[in-house]
């Protein structure tokens, strides 16, 4: 059972959670990760980020989604994934993006959470422009993030 | 005629969204494209200029230049994502 929701409105954790366990009757692990918006980009340049306007292209960021998943379910076996993400402006302590992954076992439910996150980033099309009271710039894809997405092509099948 | 939409930091270089665009017979990939664009429009050779990583996207589907193009196709140009 797979849920792709790409919108302005918050979500509520508990309430993806109940669905999870819903969507995955036998599921032995549930892990829900939900990624806020932080009040600076890089630690120690001193400048407080005010808001954040998230971009996308609609009509291809659902399908980028879903093919993300369904990447994540041919190396694992899962019972249910639910993604949600926000667009338009957000600010500090915003929730921005939820995945939850139901599994058998905790190590997949782990892994595949983290495969999707680290795919979401990068390869679903999004764009984040911060405002900071100097202006707005757009956000590049960070090194860490890059070299994230490696260590999966490593044990790519 | 292509559907041609700009995203971002691209879609601010070029100062619109999207538009419309006659594929002349003799182009027919992204690769071939590119230069078409750059020629035609000072806007599109700015863009390119400022933008050290450009994406493309043909039919809703990230796309190398080799990518074949036809007429009627949706083609997206943009930078690098930063979702999550």
């Amino acid at each position: 059972m797979v849920h792709v929701s790409v919108r302005a409105e918050d979500f509520d954790v508990g309430g993806e959670y109940r669905r999870l366990c819903a969507d995955a009757p036998g599921a032995g692990a549930v892990i829900t990760f939900s990624g806020l918006v932080r009040d600076y980009y890089d630690p120690g340049d001193g400048e407080r980020v005010r808001e954040l306007r998230l971009e996308h292209y609609p009509g291809m960021t659902e399908k980028s989604i879903r093919e993300i998943i369904a990447r994540a379910e041919s190396r694992w076996n899962l019972l249910a994934v639910r993604v949600i993400h926000r667009v338009g402006t957000l600010r500090p302590g915003d929730r921005i993006v939820f995945a939850g992954v139901a599994a058998h076992h905790r190590g997949e439910a782990f892994a595949a959470a983290d495969f999707i996150m680290d795919y979401l980033k990068s390869e679903a099309p999004f764009w984040k422009k911060q405002f900071t009271e100097s202006g707005g710039e757009w956000i590049a894809t960070r090194h860490s993030d890059a070299k994230s997405l490696e260590r999966w092509r490593e044990t790519a099948d | 005629m292509l559907q041609i939409h700009y995203f971002a930091s691209v879609r601010e270089a070029m100062g619109r969204e999207r538009e419309q665009v006659d594929l002349p017979p003799d182009v027919a990939s992204v690769a071939e494209l590119i230069p078409y664009l750059r020629s035609r429009d000072s806007a599109f050779a700015r863009m390119f200029a400022e933008h050290e990583t450009l994406l493309a996207a043909v039919n809703q589907t990230v796309a190398g230049n080799e990518r074949a193009i036809a007429d009627g196709d949706e083609i997206a140009f943009f930078p690098p994502m930063s979702g999550g």
